[in-house]
């Protein structure tokens, strides 16, 4: 380390993302939130519970509509992943420093995403006791899973995603947990800290391993980012239900995910950056991209759904047809209208620097896009299946009290994996952030 | 000293067990002095008290006998006498279903049922191919009456005023007033019951009226007109059919009988008959027609007459569709047949009469018949309750009806029954009747005792008992038998005793047992009434007139006058043009609704000449203008744990002088708004094209029109080689142009194959699991749409995409061709029923299946597997009934034949509409029908390459009328 006034730079924001976590005292603020988070997160264990009890029919699915909320809400959270490991596998390989003080706290944020995500797919399952079986493992029946089955491809991607992402997180924690295990006053939590650092002492080599590590880290995420949501767009592609059959699901699908990714990065950011006096670090700079990230893969989702619109015309297919006419004006018409409102109207207001300048605006601006990527999911599986092929099959869904409250205690997990976060982890990088002041300079 | 009495260690105890020790001689030789002495010292269970773990286990003994207690006042264990097959019956092989023909009685008529048995346990009832009633077929009530048989709500013992009792206490009570009865020749004696058409009950019957020439007996049948002529048809003869309201296909004890007939001239080609049917509310047969007029009931009333005046040149409809009409009948004299519905005037019955005279159709197409047998001295319905209400009546034997709830709603039956000082309800339930009457007796099921019955056309035919009875059931005869001094008699010595004096002869032995096995008694037919006079004459009342719409009441497709509410397989069976389950509606044609300002939906008062009922509006095509159609059978109130609050009570709005409708219904809105459980939404076929058809010209023209429909993909594009079936390769046709829709295939396969009950919330919520559907579709204009059905079981694909989704391979292709369901491997994802653009998968979302009744759990087929929550489930083509063939044909060294594989949906089907059988055999049935120009694949275009096919439907139009 050398002398000087950068080293007061980053020394100073060492000392202000590390007080965050050994420091600063529970407040009351954190608590009441912590506490309406961890409230959800115990509606979802109830909801589970009973799902347990009574089966899959507490929830509004049927025949034809077999998927509802459960699926809507994977994809959905799924999506929201995407962002963190956008932002610190690509941007890294890209060399876009900005991304130094969002990338901890959106890797976080994927990681919770994918436990939120991961845990639909079970619950959704009619026996979820023998999930087990979509493993391929020698069992005594001799049967492995049925590998045309995009389901079994969502095993591998999401399980593999997950792994990935939770290794990159912790390999990227590794020099900060030794930070805090160095600036820790108290014993045991400097044993704790120490544990995880893995001995971490700081030494060049230590730091060339690391650089090697992380970025190959970095270039085996780049691949999921595209990969993970493809394979579950696959889950639609691959059927033959009108809505779903299409080719261009894979990189639509990819899109939507960064889209909501990094409206949940700014939604969760925005805020945080507030509480804990964050603005030196998170810079309106910081904001801005994002907005304009979030404008970019708006404008490939609008292209998505134009290109929906245009085969669904140029086919002639009179399902396809019949399936979008009712998409829009049928009886889940308004959910499409608010969706193509949040998803293509709405990021249209980032073209407006001053938008993308307010901190206020964007949060709005987020939420906004989270919704409408949410209906997005539902408009293609509920709108899809409700009415297929044969008209007297044709059906509806209405959801019940425990899919709202099973969607609901998913973001309770969410939230509460996130305020304990930001408690127990510094939430910005703090080995990253001191390189980038040092080569600031 | 006290040592010694504590337990000691086991070493210790298998130590002195060896080496047995002494405090003294004495004790060594076990005295009685030191017996006593050790008595004294140490007084038994004296130092345990103060142990305190003795008194732990002295608290556990307390609780164990006060739970032991508990256990004593359970009910009485049945008693099962066990037994193994000392010596087996020759015809049971364990494992391997036995038949026992028997018949099925709706409203006393018989219809020829097969019994499948499974040691001794009955679980599935087919249609008997050498009964007139049934020709093999079945309808949902009889398919569904193996649940009935089973019912843990039937009746299980005889109750005195609601208090259990016993058959010994009743006769005791009965048979002491029945000594008086004697000296009294019967007077106040009553007896009302069911039509019967049992040579031997109504031979019990006119004993009983002979031993006591006083006493009286009251048909009440509540859904059939008395009034109407008994016609026996001969369908199959007829080439043109005008049905006046009348529901052939639909709704008779005939219907069976001539489903067949008609769908044996439904072949498209020069041999096919025409169907004119003119009807004020849809039904089946109208359905089914080639042409569908909707007429008012006054219009229909006089339609007869015009027909006739067109025939006699007395008016000249040359342009109308009534002069082609007429025309094309009178074309065909000899040929033709003209039907008037059961609920029509006697009037119109007599024009209809007159016309097929004109015709030349009596003796070719049509009969006339003299009406089913009555008791001698019969005394009517009303009569019998001003009686009662006259405290004239001094006993009334309610044998097998409900009148309290079937009564019209001018007759008050329960205060009636309340002045008549012993009251006697015999049936199969506690209901409305029982629960007013002193005492009540449970009958017998028919599956569980010995009777005879008629069927439509008089035919005799004997029923026989499938198992013990599960209850303290009594049958009728027995209870008869009683009145008649022979208290021990069985029913089958009176049964058998009847026939024996009727046929007698020396080989009445092997008459006996012929009949029997073949379920009807050669060359016996039903003897008309003893032509003692019935009271006089009633004239058969004019149907009520008064401002406002036309109110039609008629009985439930499903349940009937309400004797099967509580089946909850026909609770859960959609009704056929509406897809309604678990409830009625009052139906109105769109044009009407809208123009007094009501909705679907809408739940409205009907008020019937101040007679007021609230029921729900259903919206029904092809509803005459300003009508309003009701079933009966709903809103009861002690049918069982099914059956209770389910629906609205239309007798409310059933008078005596207007029993099936009339004018004068006035409708209001009560604002209040209902959700319908349906089966099906949406009614329109909108851009697809499930059911295919044409006329007969256009079809002559172009046979191959279901072709140029879509395009089906060729064989060859795919990227995979095809798949070669060198064994069997089964396939199944749906002839769309013979179905009626009637739904017995539902019921066949819901009994066949195990399919569980969801109930209403369930099927709101469109998780009914029937594995074959009918649906149901309007084309054209709402005021006369034509009305389509289309049966829907799994269409079994060659290319099936269920197949390709699923991720743990539960749903496979087996090697004979079907799309095989592995529910232990199935772990409930349920993206095989997404990607089913057919949606015939069906999910236990709940645990459905019924595993707490032991009765319910004895009607298991047990071939096929009770499924559990969470597992996907849909048509198998009956794969055990394959397996089953296979291994007959296997131990016989010879290749299944063509028939000998029946699914049950096919088996029940009354049309012969569904075939089934191996595509390789080059000669099978079903092989030739793939090969009719009108076979089609249900959305062929996807590529899936069904094995389940359809042939269009085709319609005999009538040129004359465009």
């Amino acid at each position: 380390m050398s002398a000087g006034a950068p080293i007061q730079h980053y020394e100073r924001a060492d000392d202000q993302i590390s007080s965050i976590v050994l420091e600063r005292p529970f407040e009351w603020r954190w608590l009441v939130g912590f506490a309406t988070a961890f409230t959800f997160l115990m509606l979802l264990n109830v909801s589970i519970g009973w799902l347990f009890l009574r089966g899959v029919g507490i929830w509004g699915v049927n025949v034809p509509v077999a998927w509802g909320f459960a699926i809507v809400n994977f994809v959905w959270w799924i999506g929201i992943g995407h962002a963190g490991t956008f932002i610190s596998a690509i941007l890294l390989l890209l060399h876009q420093q900005w991304r130094n003080s969002i990338n901890r706290f959106s890797e976080a944020m994927t990681l919770f995403a994918v436990a939120c995500a991961g845990m639909f797919p079970l619950l959704h399952l009619g026996r979820p006791q023998v999930f087990y079986w979509l493993l391929p493992y020698p069992d005594t029946m001799g049967l492995w899973p049925q590998w045309r089955s995009p389901l079994v491809w969502d095993v591998f991607a999401v399980s593999t995603y997950l792994t990935v992402s939770l290794i990159f997180w912790y390999v990227g924690l590794i020099p900060d947990l030794a930070t805090l295990r160095d600036r820790a006053k108290r014993l045991w939590i400097r044993r704790a800290y120490g544990l995880l650092a893995l001995g971490w002492r700081n030494s060049v080599k230590h730091w060339s391993r690391y650089e090697m590590a992380y970025v190959l880290l970095a270039g085996l995420a780049t691949p999921l980012v595209l990969s993970v949501h493809s394979v579950v767009s696959f889950d639609f592609a691959v059927g033959i239900v009108p809505g779903w059959h299409s080719t261009i699901f894979p990189p639509y699908f990819v899109a939507g995910a960064i889209f909501s990714g990094f409206a949940m990065v700014l939604s969760l950011i925005i805020p945080l950056r507030r509480f804990y006096h964050l603005e030196n670090l998170i810079t309106s700079m910081h904001l801005e991209n994002c907005a304009k990230v979030m404008l970019v893969s708006g404008l490939l989702v609008t292209f998505g759904y134009a290109s929906e619109f245009f085969t669904t015309w140029y086919s002639d297919d009179p399902y396809e047809t019949g399936g979008l006419l009712n998409r829009m004006f049928g009886l889940y018409g308004p959910i499409w209208w608010l969706m193509m409102a949040c998803n293509v109207g709405v990021p249209q207001l980032l073209w407006s620097a001053r938008i993308r300048g307010s901190a206020m605006a964007l949060f709005i601006v987020s939420l906004l896009i989270n919704l409408g990527m949410w209906t997005e999911r539902f408009v293609i599986i509920i709108g899809s299946l409700h009415r297929d092929f044969l008209p007297s099959a044709w059906g509806i869904y209405v959801p019940t009290f425990w899919d709202w409250s099973t969607l609901l205690g998913s973001i309770g997990l969410f939230l509460t994996l996130l305020f304990v976060f930001v408690r127990i982890l510094p939430m910005i990088s703090i080995a990253e952030v001191r390189r980038e002041k040092e080569a600031a300079g | 000293m006290k040592t010694s009495l504590q337990p000691r260690p086991a070493w210790v105890s298998h130590f002195t067990s060896r080496f047995p020790q002494w405090r003294s001689m004495a004790q060594m030789e076990d005295l009685p002095e030191f017996r006593s002495y050790l008595e004294r010292e140490f007084p038994e269970g004296a130092s345990e008290w103060s142990d305190g773990l003795s008194r732990r286990r002295f608290l556990g003994l307390m609780g164990a006998s006060l739970a032991l207690a508990g256990f004593c006042s359970c009910s009485r264990q049945p008693i099962e006498k066990l037994a193994p097959y000392v010596r087996q019956p020759p015809e049971l092989i364990p494992g391997e279903p036995l038949w026992f023909a028997s018949a099925h009685l709706l409203s006393g008529v018989a219809r020829g049922i097969l019994v499948e048995s499974h040691e001794g346990r009955p679980t599935k009832v087919e249609g008997n191919p050498d009964h007139p009633g049934s020709l093999g077929g079945t309808d949902a009530m009889m398919q569904a009456s193996i649940l009935q048989l089973y019912d843990p709500d039937r009746s299980q013992t005889p109750l005195k005023r609601g208090i259990p009792s016993t058959w010994n206490a009743l006769l005791t009570e009965l048979l002491r007033p029945a000594a008086r009865w004697g000296a009294t020749k019967g007077a106040g004696l009553r007896f009302v019951s069911g039509r019967t058409t049992s040579p031997t009950l109504l031979d019990q019957m006119n004993q009983v009226i002979a031993r006591y020439p006083d006493a009286r007996w009251t048909i009440h049948e509540p859904a059939v007109n008395s009034s109407a002529l008994r016609v026996v048809c001969n369908v199959e003869r007829a080439d043109v059919i005008l049905a006046i309201d009348a529901d052939f296909l639909g709704s008779s004890p005939a219907q069976l009988a001539y489903a067949r007939q008609f769908a044996r001239r439904r072949k498209p080609g020069d041999t096919m008959n025409r169907l004119y049917v003119a009807e004020s509310a849809p039904s089946l047969t109208g359905a089914a027609a080639d042409h569908r007029f909707v007429l008012g009931p006054d219009d229909l009333f006089r339609l007869p007459e015009r027909i006739e005046h067109v025939l006699s040149g007395a008016s000249d409809e040359s342009m109308s569709w009534l002069g082609a009409l007429a025309r094309d009948l009178g074309n065909h004299s000899g040929r033709s047949l003209v039907l008037a519905g059961e609920f029509l005037p006697a009037a119109v019955h007599e024009a209809v009469y007159a016309l097929n005279t004109r015709l030349g159709n009596i003796g070719s197409t049509v009969q006339y018949l003299p009406g089913l047998p009555e008791p001698a001295k019969a005394l009517p319905f009303s009569d019998l309750v001003a009686e009662m209400q006259n405290g004239k009546v001094e006993a009334l034997l309610i044998l097998g009806t409900n009148p309290v709830y079937t009564s019209p709603a001018d007759i008050d039956f329960a205060k009636a029954l309340s002045r008549v000082p012993f009251t006697l309800h015999h049936g199969l339930y506690v209901d409305e009747t029982a629960t007013h009457c002193s005492w009540h007796l449970p009958e017998t099921d028919t599956l569980e005792s010995w009777s005879d019955a008629a069927a439509f056309d008089g035919a005799l035919c004997l029923l026989q008992p499938l198992i013990e009875p599960l209850y303290d059931g009594i049958s009728p005869h027995e209870l008869l038998a009683a009145l008649l001094g022979q208290p021990a008699a069985k029913s089958y010595d009176i049964v058998r005793g009847y026939w024996l004096q009727r046929i007698g002869g020396a080989d009445f032995g092997e008459t006996w047992h012929r009949a029997l096995s073949d379920g009807v008694v050669a060359g016996q037919t039903l003897r008309p009434s003893p032509a003692v006079a019935t009271s006089t004459p009633r004239t058969p009342p004019e149907p009520l007139s008064g401002e406002g719409l036309h109110l039609l009441i008629r009985p439930d497709p499903h349940v009937y006058d309400g004797r099967f509410a509580n089946n909850a397989w026909l609770q859960e069976l959609p009704k056929p043009l509406t897809k309604i389950t678990w409830e009625n509606a009052a139906h109105m044609a769109p044009s009407t609704a809208s123009r007094i300002n009501l909705k679907h939906g809408d739940v409205v008062e009907l008020d019937f000449f101040g007679r007021k009922i609230t029921a729900p509006l259903w919206v029904l095509p092809g509803m005459a203008e300003d009508s309003v159609l009701i079933h009966l059978g709903y809103g009861r109130t002690s049918a069982g744990k099914v059956g209770d609050g389910v629906g609205f009570n239309a007798y409310a709005l059933r008078t005596q002088e207007a029993p099936w409708g009339g004018s004068g219904l006035q409708v209001r809105a009560t604002g209040a708004r209902h959700v319908f459980s349906t089966t099906q939404e949406h009614s329109a076929m909108e851009y697809s094209h499930p059911v295919r058809f044409a006329t007969l010209t256009e079809f002559k023209k172009r046979p191959e029109f279901v072709h140029a429909i879509e395009e089906t993909p060729a064989y060859e594009e795919s990227l995979y080689p095809p798949v070669v079936y060198n064994g069997y390769s089964w396939g199944m046709t749906i002839d769309l142009n013979t179905c009626i829709g009637c739904s017995a295939c539902i019921i066949a396969c819901q009994a066949e194959n195990n399919i569980p009950v969801v109930g209403r919330d369930q099927v709101m919520r469109g998780r009914e699991m029937h594995w074959i559907r009918v649906d149901r579709y309007f084309s054209g204009p709402a005021e006369a749409p034509q009305i389509l059905h289309q049966p829907v079981p799994c269409m079994h694909c060659e290319n099936a995409p269920c197949e390709v989704v699923c991720p743990v391979a539960a749903t496979v292709h087996d090697s004979e061709g079907l799309n095989a369901m592995v529910y232990n491997r199935c772990i409930g994802t349920r993206y095989c029923s997404n990607n089913c653009p057919y949606k015939v998968r069906r999910f236990n979302f709940f645990h459905y299946s019924e595993t707490k009744s032991p009765t319910l759990k004895m009607q298991r087929n047990p071939q096929v597997t009770v499924r559990t929550r969470g597992v996907i489930e849909k048509c198998t083509y009956c794969v055990q009934r394959i397996s089953a063939a296979r291994i007959k044909s296997e131990v016989a060294s010879r290749a299944i034949r063509d028939g000998e594989v029946v699914p049950a949906c096919a088996q029940a089907c009354p049309a012969e509409a569904i075939r089934f059988g191996n595509l390789n055999d080059p000669v099978s049935v079903v092989r030739q029908f793939k090969k009719d120009p009108r076979n089609y694949s249900l959305l062929g275009e996807l590529n899936t390459r069904p094995r389940t096919t359809y042939l269009a439907r085709i319609f005999n139009h009538n040129t004359e009328i465009s």
